[in-house]
């Protein structure tokens, strides 16, 4: 029986998480009664197949787009790498306002933007966390974006990136990603927004066209890991 | 109960009337033990912020209504809620920034607390943390960071294995005076820089 809208949305959301590879997720809870944050944790071999590729070195400069977390920051400097932490998501808000995607074809705007997020030198990062961040940008935004992460990883790096494989939503979730393990990551959900911007396995090749390789980890559920190789 | 409030009084040596000193309200006809309680109520005025006071006691403090530029050196820990524009040495202490802090400075101490803003980079020789609220805008290096959830941080990590320099400055007070170890820890300061 077809849903409406926001019914199929709702249990897409909800019933429909599980695992990478259709593992049931598991540690699914709420984290408190009257909080809609909703934790999971699951498997991620697109993270793991990341830190696999840099193992064995350490002092490399990793950028973590997600912001600044315990987690993440005791993972990837324990493997003796420098951590480079960015609140995106916090100064795309500061910037441009609370879902607001109006200015963001609007190249003053732009560069203020990349300035304040991304200013570091060419080559500069071993390494970039971009989560799910990429979703949360119209095109214009998008494109400059990508290109400028292009620039400050090196040659050879690797991007990761998270998109949601339902590419027909009219919301989306939003998460922050911690990594627990090499390849177990916990998502926290933090309500939703409105879905700005949604791709399908063409539309992210394309988005990622001038780079070296896109690989695509598919899963079960609705969040697509993507490694890019710049 | 009523003796519990006996207790609570400050115990006073009862002193003569004549040692008082001559005051405009004092009345010298009737002395009596009532007078030392008079004394202790207007102990009792003093502002209840005192309480807050009494967990940084031991630290200097730069209030919330003061702004300080230029260099800070310290050889006790500091609690900052005002404004910084500067730079920050506490090399063998700790530095507290309250929630109304706002240090526009580089920063090296041992130990670091930021429940206000920090812009500059930090270096904490034993540890960090940045608390919910807290705002960093700099490069870190220390040996542990906590980072509360809510916390804004941009900038870098590097964690530094503890200097081992504490272990082989330990024979030195032996063949030197007691107040010899502060010095070296500014002259450290000077070539590392």
């Amino acid at each position: 029986m077809p849903l409406p809208g926001p019914l199929k949305n709702f249990l897409r959301g909800q019933l429909g998480s599980t695992a990478a590879g259709g593992e049931p997720a598991r540690g699914f809870r709420h984290a408190a009664p009257d909080d809609p944050e909703l934790v999971m944790t699951r498997r991620s071999r697109a993270l793991e197949e990341f830190f696999l590729d840099i193992r064995g070195q350490s002092g490399l400069t990793i950028l973590d787009l997600g912001g600044a977390s315990q987690e993440n920051v005791n993972f990837i400097t324990s493997l003796g790498h420098r951590l480079y932490s960015e609140d995106f998501l916090q100064i795309l808000r500061d910037t441009f306002g609370a879902d607001d995607t109006v200015d963001h074809s609007n190249p003053g705007r732009i560069d203020y933007f990349l300035r304040q997020a991304l200013d570091y030198p060419d080559d500069y990062f071993d390494g970039v966390l971009i989560w799910d961040c990429l979703e949360y940008l119209a095109p214009a935004l998008l494109r400059a974006v990508v290109s400028q992460v292009g620039k400050i990883a090196r040659h050879q790096s690797q991007m990761l990136a998270f998109f949601e494989s339902d590419d027909k939503l009219e919301r989306v979730p939003c998460y922050t990603f911690r990594i627990l393990e090499l390849s177990s990551l916990q998502l926290t959900q933090h309500g939703t927004r409105p879905a700005v911007q949604l791709f399908n396995n063409r539309g992210l090749e394309k988005l990622f066209a001038d780079f070296q390789s896109v690989k695509f980890f598919l899963t079960r559920e609705r969040l697509r890991e993507v490694l890019v190789r710049v | 109960m009523w003796n519990k409030r006996r207790e609570e009084e400050p115990q006073r040596p009862f002193v003569p009337p004549a040692s008082h000193p001559p005051g405009p309200v004092a009345t010298p006809a009737a002395p009596s033990f009532s007078e030392p309680k008079k004394e202790a109520a207007a102990v009792s005025s003093t502002p209840s912020a005192r309480f807050d006071a009494d967990a940084r006691s031991g630290m200097a403090s730069i209030g919330k209504a003061v702004k300080i530029v230029g260099q800070i050196f310290s050889k006790e820990d500091l609690y900052v809620d005002g404004d910084l524009e500067g730079t920050v040495e506490l090399l063998e202490h700790k530095l507290t920034v309250g929630p109304n802090g706002n240090i526009h400075a580089g920063v090296k101490a041992r130990e670091v607390v930021a429940l206000g803003t920090i812009q500059g980079n930090v270096e904490a020789a034993d540890k960090i943390e940045i608390r919910k609220d807290a705002r960093l805008v700099g490069d870190i290096r220390t040996a542990r960071i906590i980072i509360e959830d809510g916390a804004y941080f941009k900038g870098s990590i590097d964690i530094i294995k503890p200097e081992p320099a504490r272990a082989a400055a330990k024979p030195l007070p032996a063949s030197a005076p007691a107040a010899a170890p502060p010095a070296p820890a500014s002259v450290a300061a000077e070539v590392k820089r």
